[in-house]
């Protein structure tokens, strides 16, 4: 039906007012706010995930809050600042924090969490017979997507003891640099379809009830199996999926919940990217994944942006005016310092379109741009400058 | 003639964030000399090829991608592309080396290759890498498929690779016996000989530069032949030791530039030539940091090459200006 235009005189086309475009991300009134009870830092890889969260927490905690900021794999001077080179699970305080509040730090030891859910979960000799199977080994320390099921318990973990003891007030999570960054949303999701897969019910079948459930479709199957991969590979995934059936149940509950709270007001994401191509596609998608499953999204961090040049002398003049002193073969200093005003203007240029973009797709978003710092961050005064930084960037 | 003209697999990785696919695909176009015929793989299931390269996805076939690099007289290699997932992996696998008829179908129908591909640890990897495999060393069973001069591999990143290549290990534990174990022995063979290398991609920064040290170790504890290493994103070298010097000390002459300025027709105000001073400084600073790293990558003892940051970002002109840098450092 033709809508009435007389009501409502909205135009559309390129002369209609932009989108309500969100403004900066104010990372301090996040960080104030005690009602934020957990911020998860995601992104894809090398955007620098690891220290905004570490960069986050050590400002939280500076401003007064009890804080503990769970890491997946930190660079080795980055952890040795935080004195969490030591792989052993457990939070240890971080010496150097100015203020009233604390910071622990704690780097996730995959294979060590998993072990632990086991222990927990089964009797002595079943987790040792667990433990021992090749397929168990396999799973637990190099299986793509085990990191993310680890952070999930051991955020949830967290959150439990935080909840009991009033330990922490804040808990931020950096999250695994995924090959794409929904694995971690998805972890406990993919462990229900495991456990519920038509494959794993048929291996536990025997086990479970009748014989005769075995049917001849599956033991064709088995023999295909067998033939392609030895007896043993059989009786080694049959042992291990039935044994960790039991196992599995406590965890997938847990991961459920630890899902739920992901979704509850206390939580935060923060979206962390490069102003590169697919370091922002990835975020775009990542940004729209979270508005899918209902969770609280808090703002969109791009970081290592370069810094704007000086001088507003336009790419154009530059490489004229360089242009012009290299034929007449003088000026050489002059030339290239021109140059690279002009390299600089076009990456800020090209970086700012960028940014635009996304925005134009994500208007909802708030953003907080972070200037690339020259050199590595591996100690608390740089920290504190990134974090500086990030907050200063909620004010412009 | 190319430092890696044995190598008919090269593997490239890199920390995320370093431009390894862009390096890949440049390899791919520099290795395309006339008459010959080289292959783009990518596993990550990210369709970086088909972004990269402006064409639709990539589907589990290998498909002409475009011509490689001119030589000098004009003549032209073809790069074709393939995507690898899994599940088409195993599937093909099954076809080509088990007649399994009913029981094909029925893995499938069970769920057994969904399993596989998605939880079943190391099964994953070990497909996709059996794959590359295959499109190196042909298997005879693959009636009318191109036998490959190079192939080249948009491979996991630097944390991953030595797992990813690993395969025997990786299915040694699992399947001691049967043909599994025998083909992933014949794999191992293969990733392990000259004919393979890993090159890696790094940045002059800190983390990457560690992270590709790091994974040389990896690689070499496993038997992996190191490649070269590929800095990309080099920052551009318009100023001289001795003006980097300066401008890093504040040194630089401001008269002289005043007058430089003037003579290349631009208006001389303040504000531009205190702007270029400390633009000057700023670049100049984290050129001595790239060279402190460049001096850590040159210790490496194994053979680098550079690539410039591109301010406008990569397109596929850019690539192939890329490839043309890496054929003229002789990795092609």
């Amino acid at each position: 039906m033709a809508r009435r235009t007389t009501e409502h005189q909205t135009r559309v086309g390129p002369t209609s007012p932009r989108a309500r475009q969100a403004g900066p991300l104010d990372v301090d009134a996040l960080l104030a706010d005690p009602a934020t009870g957990i911020i998860v830092c995601c992104g894809s890889g090398g955007v620098g995930k690891t220290t905004t969260s570490a960069a986050l927490a050590l400002r939280a905690a500076e401003q007064g809050r009890k804080v503990v900021v769970l890491t997946i794999d930190p660079a080795r001077r980055l952890a040795q600042s935080m004195g969490i080179e030591a792989l052993d699970n457990t939070p240890r305080p971080v010496t150097g924090v100015v203020g009233d509040g604390r910071l622990d730090a704690m780097m996730l030891d995959m294979k060590r969490t998993f072990d632990e859910v086991v222990e927990s979960q089964a009797s002595p000799e079943k987790a040792q017979q667990i433990l021992a199977n090749p397929f168990y080994i396999a799973l637990s320390s190099s299986f793509a997507g085990t990191q993310e099921y680890m952070a999930m318990e051991k955020l949830g973990q967290i959150h439990r003891d935080a909840q009991k003891e009033g330990t922490y007030d804040l808990i931020v999570v950096d999250t695994p640099p995924s090959r794409s960054a929904l694995d971690f949303l998805d972890a406990p999701e993919r462990l229900s379809s495991f456990l519920d897969g038509r494959f794993v019910r048929l291996l536990l079948a025997p086990a479970r009830g009748p014989a005769k459930l075995m049917t001849a479709g599956f033991s064709i199957i088995t023999n295909a199996l067998t033939r392609i991969l030895g007896a043993q590979f059989l009786k080694d995934l049959q042992m291990f999926v039935s044994a960790l059936d039991t196992v599995f149940g406590g965890f997938r509950q847990r991961a459920q919940k630890t899902y739920s709270l992901l979704q509850a007001d206390g939580t935060a994401f923060l979206v962390v990217a490069a102003p590169e191509p697919d370091a922002l596609r990835e975020a775009a998608y990542f940004v729209e994944r979270l508005s899918e499953d209902g969770m609280p999204l808090a703002g969109l961090i791009v970081n290592r942006a370069s810094p704007a040049p000086e001088s507003s002398l336009p790419a154009e003049d530059a490489l004229a005016g360089a242009g012009r002193l290299r034929r007449d073969g003088n000026g050489s200093v002059t030339a290239g310092l021109l140059r690279l005003h002009a390299d600089q203007v076009r990456l800020v240029e090209r970086e700012r379109t960028l940014r635009e973009r996304f925005a134009a797709a994500h208007p909802q978003v708030p953003t907080a741009v972070v200037p690339a710092l020259a050199g590595d961050v591996h100690d608390l005064d740089r920290l504190r400058r990134i974090g500086e930084l990030l907050a200063e960037a909620g004010r412009r | 003639m190319s430092d890696w003209s044995r190598v008919q697999l090269h593997v490239v990785t890199g920390k995320g964030g370093t431009g390894k696919s862009t390096v890949a695909s440049a390899l791919a176009l520099a290795l395309a000399h006339k008459g010959t015929n080289v292959l783009l793989c990518e596993v990550e299931g990210r369709q970086g090829i088909a972004r990269m390269f402006d064409v639709d996805p990539l589907p589990y076939e290998e498909r002409r991608l475009t011509t490689g690099l001119p030589d000098d007289n004009g003549g032209r290699g073809v790069v074709h592309a393939l995507h690898i997932d899994a599940e088409s992996a195993l599937l093909e696998y099954l076809s080509m080396y088990y007649r399994l008829g009913r029981a094909g179908r029925a893995l499938d129908r069970f769920g057994v290759i969904e399993f596989a591909t998605t939880i079943a640890p190391g099964v994953r990897d070990v497909l996709l890498s059996g794959k590359v495999y295959e499109a190196v060393q042909r298997n005879s069973r693959n009636k009318g498929a191109i036998t490959y001069d190079a192939v080249v591999l948009d491979a996991p990143p630097t944390g991953r690779i030595t797992q990813f290549l690993n395969v025997g290990g990786e299915v040694g534990g699992l399947a001691k016996v049967g043909p599994v174990k025998a083909q992933s022995d014949t794999m191992m063979k293969l990733f392990q000989s000259p004919q393979t290398a890993v090159h890696l991609v790094t940045l002059l920064e800190e983390m990457p530069v560690q992270e590709t040290i790091d994974g040389i170790t990896e690689l070499r504890k496993a038997q992996l032949p190191v490649g070269g290493v590929v800095v990309n994103m080099v920052r551009p070298r318009d100023l001289s030791y001795d003006d980097l010097a300066a401008a890093r000390a504040g040194s630089l002459d401001r008269e002289r530039i005043e007058s430089e300025v003037k003579a290349a027709g631009l208006e001389v105000t303040p504000a531009l030539v205190d702007g270029l001073l400390h633009e000057a400084r700023e670049h100049a600073e984290r050129r001595a940091l790239e060279d402190a790293q460049r001096r850590v990558v040159g210790d490496l003892g194994v053979p680098t090459y550079e690539l410039p940051r591109m301010a406008g970002g990569v397109d596929l002109g850019a690539l192939y200006e890329l490839a043309g840098l890496l054929r003229e450092q002789g990795m092609a």
